[in-house]
């Protein structure tokens, strides 16, 4: 591995060397690393580019790394990685993918992840998306995520995209059986000219199922972002979703959220806020002695924390 | 240390120029402690806000430390040695208490330096370091916070805009020694905008501010008695 994929790999999933438990690193389009444990095997696809892995029932405490890397300017990829997260087990998978792109042809990674969480499963899946590069190709990220789980079990996802991805189509879509519980926080930030959807839908079909979705967002410059976020309470349950944004420069920011209810003890919730940085934080932080420009990177900094 | 010279400010309004303060001019001078106080709506925070560069004055000049800075910026303002502490302290989504007393502090505070702050304005530091400094506070705490921001600051001049609002009465007595022992100790230059007679006795100096204009300054003897004679009958207030 060369110095930059070793950076993307710092950045994507804080990697300095090989991790700790099961990994599979993908490097501009081809496998450059695999290990799997006891109770967690990763197995290549056969028909289609991408990975299967198998996490046993009861398998406690382990972790998964899976980034994906490109450097090669002009390489276009699709990636189906499937998760079959065993009943009763507790892991946590890092993801991410990190493009540096030195050229002047599109890099596009779009991946299509599905999630099987068996019951009362415990799962953490951390994804951070990332782009460099000094070429003028784009850099280009489409992540698809499926979520199916099932009684009992509980999934948190974690996605950040702060830097350097050119346009991005972000679908999940998620269905809870009883009892099932789904977190997703997501952070973004986009400037210069990016563009960023994101698009959420939950059908919360499980007795006492539920599910909360947060994004926090920044767009800066030139760039744009929609968010949409679906929620469907088919039983009864308990969902929510909240968009808050801060828009900058000639930034354009959108949000639609939707909660249809369709079980008299469906209980849900949207709240969307978008605007600017108060005018009185950056004063608050000036009489600290900050520069304009210092107090907004604390402020952008902070809400994206 | 500060000097107002013929400071007005006006604002637009739908009836037309609305005139807040009116050729208001103040000399505060070294190691003073100073409180300003005046009727609700008198002027007291606008003056505090020009002082301070947060608000630019229509008319006027602001002279620190012998330094023309009426055109200087709240940063500039701010490294020249002056701090702020506002009526209604600011909310942040995702900046921690200990964040915003190390941004204050302006170099690697330790943790414990950043509790002896804390415990200064009389919160237990371990329940609040790593809170956010948003509406998950109450007022109470929120105005500490602002407070000790300024006493981390550490600088020649510190504003209060009235620092004992929403403050417990227990607490309340040791801000008041926080505050002497910047004066006295640290020999500083306190201006505290307050209504309270405690504040207002332990001051050097007393300025009234009210409807916009400079209505007296003197020792608290002079100005007290004709303070607390009731707004119904003080030739401060009402002439
Ligand atoms: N930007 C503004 N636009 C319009 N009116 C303003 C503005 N800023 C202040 N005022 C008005 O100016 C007057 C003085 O306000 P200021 O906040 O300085 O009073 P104060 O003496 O601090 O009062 P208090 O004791 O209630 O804090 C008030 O009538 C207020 O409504
Ligand atoms: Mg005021």
């Amino acid at each position: 591995m060369d110095e930059i994929q070793k950076s993307l790999l710092e950045e994507i999933a804080g990697l300095h060397e090989v991790p700790a438990g099961a990994y599979n690193i993908r490097a501009n389009g081809g496998m450059a690393g695999r290990n799997t444990t006891a109770n967690i095997d990763i197995v290549t696809k056969e028909d289609k580019q991408g990975i299967d892995i198998i996490i046993k029932p009861g398998t406690k405490k382990e972790s998964i790394h899976i980034p994906v890397i490109i450097s090669e300017s002009g390489l276009t990829e699709m990636v189906y990685n499937d998760f079959y997260i065993g009943e009763d087990s507790d892991v946590v998978i890092v993801a991410g993918c990190g493009i540096h792109n030195g050229g002047d042809k599109k890099s596009q990674h779009d991946g299509i992840h599905s999630f099987f969480v068996g019951k009362n499963a415990k799962v953490k899946y951390v994804e951070k998306h990332y782009g460099k590069g000094e070429g003028t190709g784009e850099r280009i990220m489409n992540p698809t995520t499926i979520i199916e789980i099932d009684e009992g079990g509980y999934m948190e996802l974690e996605t950040v995209q702060i830097k350097g991805v050119d346009s991005t189509d972000r679908v999940t879509k998620a269905t809870l059986k009883e009892g099932a519980k789904l977190v997703v926080g997501e952070k973004l930030m986009t400037h210069g000219s990016q563009y960023a959807r994101t698009a959420f839908e939950v059908d919360l079909n499980g007795e006492s199922s539920s599910a909360k979705v947060v994004s926090r967002s920044v767009a800066k410059d030139e760039s744009s972002q929609i968010f949409l976020a679906k929620i469907n309470g088919n039983n009864k349950c308990v969902g929510h979703s909240e968009c808050d944004a801060i828009i900058m420069d000639n930034a354009k920011i959108s949000a639609i959220p939707e909660i249809n209810a369709n079980d008299l003890n469906a209980e849900l919730i949207h709240e969307a806020a978008i605007g600017k940085i108060a005018g009185e934080q950056l004063l608050k932080l000036m009489t600290l002695g900050l520069t304009e420009e210092e107090a907004e990177a604390h402020i952008v900094n902070g809400f994206l924390k | 240390m500060l000097e107002l010279r013929n400071i007005s400010f006006s604002v637009d309004s739908e009836k037309g120029k609305k005139e807040i303060l009116k050729d208001v001019s103040l000399t505060i001078d070294d190691n003073k402690f100073i409180a300003i106080t005046g009727p609700n709506g008198g002027g007291k925070s606008t003056l505090a806000k020009i002082m301070m560069g947060i608000e630019k004055p229509t008319s006027g000049q602001i002279i620190f430390n012998g330094t023309d800075i009426t055109d200087m910026s709240i940063t500039e303002r701010a490294n020249m040695g002056m701090s702020f502490a506002f009526q209604q302290p600011v909310r942040f989504k995702g900046i921690k208490v200990k964040d915003i007393i190390k941004l204050a502090a302006k170099d690697n505070l330790s943790t414990a330096g950043i509790c002896d702050y804390l415990s200064e304005v009389g919160l237990c530091a371990r329940d609040y370091i790593n809170r956010d400094v948003d509406g998950s506070l109450s007022g109470g705490e929120l105005k500490r916070i602002e407070i000790a921001t300024v006493l981390a600051r550490n600088t020649e001049l510190s504003i209060f805009d009235e620092p004992e609002a929403g403050i417990d009465l227990w607490s309340f007595k040791n801000l008041i020694k926080v505050f002497e022992k910047m004066h006295k100790e640290k020999e500083q230059t306190i201006i505290i905008i307050s209504h309270q007679e405690r504040i207002l006795n332990i001051a050097d100096e007393i300025v009234v501010i009210a409807d916009g204009t400079f209505r007296a300054k003197g020792k608290k003897d002079d100005i007290l008695p004709e303070l607390l004679k009731g707004t119904g009958g003080c030739k401060f207030y009402n002439d």
